[in-house]
């Protein structure tokens, strides 16, 4: 039982705030990941929970206690690194041993050479190694044990790390960005290679990365920052539909939402949706939620640049009139047969329209407020 | 394993080759000429005129000389004397090779723990390395003064009376082996530093996470293992230079009292140039050239096999 409990954690780094202010409840056995541009801060909060790094102020508490004034082998974390950090000149069986042996060898019994004649130690290691197995055999690197991770492709190394972190059952797995260095097609592979292992596990897995898609197909729950502050925290599908800050709508998704002010919206001649609030100034919508018509009063209007087939989808880019920006339309294959050059008019869905003030925040129609509600 | 490109690679030279053989070889030699004569002048030519030189008899001086076949080695193989200086070489060697890689190590770590002063420290211990071994050797030569000295004088402040360090048989070894670790552990502990430098952060926090978060356990799994090229490098240059002493031998004993500070080189010098025995010499040095030899062959093997790990 590991619930994470972040209270209005505050971290600078000299004159530069990199965390401020963020407070976060992470419940028990839940897979949570905090997604966002590179240097918001995202993986100085990791650090922070796992005690690599002091916060300035704020409480962290594992499990309800605080563990503020606890060392990193003491806060019953795992972590995986980004480059892996396994020690080369260790086998892989020796890597993933090792948090077993420094938590349950002497220091007598842990001494180079002299240690093996040490008491007990026999029996010590006989059941690290029966563990050191079992978690292999689950990561499916039984059989690379006796080698050194300088022998190993990027996938093997991930496992490796995997299992030094997962061998001794830690109540919490915190991860940053441990994909990142792999190849696209591993990373897909991985990502629910790391799923299946937090439903098999059970325990608390705490993600850090960049790439919105991970973020929305491994989580249970996404928090989303930037710049230091916690903009939003929701399942995915909710950050997807329902954001409360543009900055959340244009981090999540891809293609990004399409946002065209309303200054634009009016002097492209076209009509505001009704019942818009008086203080929108950006309007924004998803690819799927446009249609291509013919041009024509009243709607955006604008050129197709470029096309891209993906097969199973097709994404126009078309550019709006006047400079006014740019618009992704998501369609099907079947339904349109549009080239560069030809000029077409924007159906958007009225329901699904955004609306954002100046500040970037989420403006919401009376409707909507009682559909969240 | 071979690439396809490799291969492709292969095919194309192999053509080339055929067509233009006799032109393409002509440039290449010409290509390679200039670092080919400095290696035959510098290094190989002088390394078989003393091979050639070891067989004879020739004195420094002397117009001819004769073939003596091996009866140089003969000589220098029942000579205690050089039995003595390479003795005194190897322990030497044992002394200064492991004083200065621990003691550079140490300092290193010290200094890159400490936060403040570190640009001065580590200037102050690189000083040495960028002096004149001759003149320091002068320079040590007073603090080692049995009477007037610096040492002495501070051993007798806490009631300890030194000995004449370096005309006392039992001292004269250690005293040199001393100063070489004082000369060569700036460059050490300057290696040693970029090392250190060179060491992933995650390493550490992984090491944190794991448990291995004291002193010693850091040491162990994480610096020294990532330490491990830059050791190598520093343990084969410091046998090589401890090898070759000479110059504070030269100044402060002269390979005495009794031999008892009788290295190699300074045997060598002192056959070759003080008693003009230029064949004798010449038979020393071929020794020494085939112990430097052997020295960083089996240096290289042995430790390149276990400091690299990929």
């Amino acid at each position: 039982m590991a619930e994470i409990e972040l209270r209005r954690i505050e971290k600078s780094y000299g004159e530069t705030a990199v965390v401020k202010g963020v407070s976060l409840s992470i419940r028990d056995g839940e897979f949570l990941t905090l997604v966002g541009p590179s240097g918001c801060g995202k993986s100085t909060l990791l650090r922070i929970i796992a005690g690599l790094e002091a916060q300035d102020s704020g409480e962290v508490m594992v499990a309800g206690r605080c563990v503020d004034d606890k060392r990193p082998k003491e806060r019953d974390v795992a972590m995986v690194f980004q480059s892996y950090a396994l020690y080369p000149h260790l086998s892989v069986f020796d890597n993933v041993a090792l948090p077993l042996r420094t938590r349950r060898l002497s220091f007598a019994q842990r001494l180079p050479f002299v240690g093996r004649a040490v008491p007990g130690r026999g029996g010590i290691e006989k059941v690290i190694r029966a563990e050191v197995e079992q978690a292999a055999s689950m990561l499916d690197i039984a059989h690379l044990l006796h080698r050194k991770p300088g022998q190993l492709s990027g996938g093997q190394r991930q496992r490796v790390a995997l299992g030094r972190a997962m061998v001794r059952h830690p109540a919490v797995f915190l991860m940053d960005e441990p994909l990142s260095n792999l190849d696209a097609k591993l990373r897909v592979q991985m990502r629910a290679e790391i799923t299946a292992l937090h439903r098999r596990l059970g325990v608390t897995f705490v993600y850090v990365t960049h790439d919105q898609a991970e973020a929305m197909t491994m989580s249970d729950r996404v928090a989303v920052m930037t710049a230091g502050e916690l903009l939003q925290v929701g399942q995915p599908e909710q950050l997807y539909r329902d954001p409360q800050d543009l900055r959340v709508a244009e981090m999540i998704g891809s293609p990004k939402i399409n946002v065209v002010s309303c200054d634009h919206w009016i002097s492209l001649g076209a009509s505001l949706p009704p019942g818009i609030d008086g203080n929108t100034t950006h309007l924004a919508f998803r690819p799927e939620a446009v249609g291509i018509a013919a041009s024509g009063d009243r709607r955006l209007n604008g050129v197709v640049t470029s096309v891209e087939n993906l097969g199973s989808d097709i994404f126009l880019n078309v550019a709006l009139a006047d400079g006014c920006g740019a618009v992704v339309v998501r369609t099907h294959p079947d339904i349109s047969r549009s080239e560069p050059g030809r000029p077409v008019g924007l159906q958007i869905d009225p329901a699904s329209l955004l609306q954002f003030d100046g500040a970037g925040m989420r403006l919401r129609q009376a409707e909507q407020v009682e559909a969240a509600a | 394993m071979k690439t396809p490109d490799q291969d492709r690679q292969r095919r194309v030279d192999a053509k080339a080759s055929f067509a233009k053989r006799s032109g393409e070889h002509g440039v290449g030699w010409l290509a390679v000429s200039p670092a080919l004569l400095l290696l035959v002048g510098l290094l190989f030519g002088p390394a078989a005129a003393v091979v050639l030189f070891s067989l004879t008899d020739w004195q420094l001086g002397s117009f001819t000389f004769h073939f003596i076949g091996v009866a140089n080695f003969r000589a220098l193989f029942t000579d205690p004397t050089f039995w003595k200086a390479l003795t005194n070489t190897l322990v030497y060697a044992a002394i200064v090779v492991p004083g200065t890689v621990l003691l550079g190590l140490v300092v290193a770590l010290l200094i890159e723990a400490s936060p403040g002063l570190r640009g001065f420290y580590r200037a102050a211990h690189f000083l040495p390395v960028m002096s004149t071994m001759s003149a320091m050797a002068i320079v040590w030569g007073t603090m080692l003064h049995p009477t007037i000295g610096l040492v002495n004088r501070g051993l007798g402040a806490v009631g300890i009376s030194g000995v004449n360090w370096l005309r006392d048989e039992r001292t004269a070894l250690l005293a040199l082996a001393l100063i070489g670790i004082w000369q060569g552990l700036g460059f050490a502990m300057v290696l040693f530093v970029s090392g250190l430098k060179a060491v992933p952060q995650q390493l550490y926090d992984a090491a944190a996470i794991d448990g291995a978060d004291g002193v010693l356990d850091r040491l162990r799994f994480v610096t020294l293992p990532m330490l491990g090229p830059v050791t190598m490098f520093v343990v084969i240059l410091t046998a090589k230079r401890s090898f070759e002493v000479f110059d504070s031998v030269r100044v402060l004993t002269q390979g005495g009292p009794n031999y008892a500070s009788e290295v190699l080189l300074h045997r060598l010098y002192t056959e070759s140039f003080d008693f003009l025995r230029m064949g004798y010499g010449a038979a020393l040095t071929v020794i020494y050239l085939a112990i430097i030899v052997l020295l960083t062959l089996t240096q290289a093997r042995l430790l390149e096999r276990r400091v690299h790990y990929s």
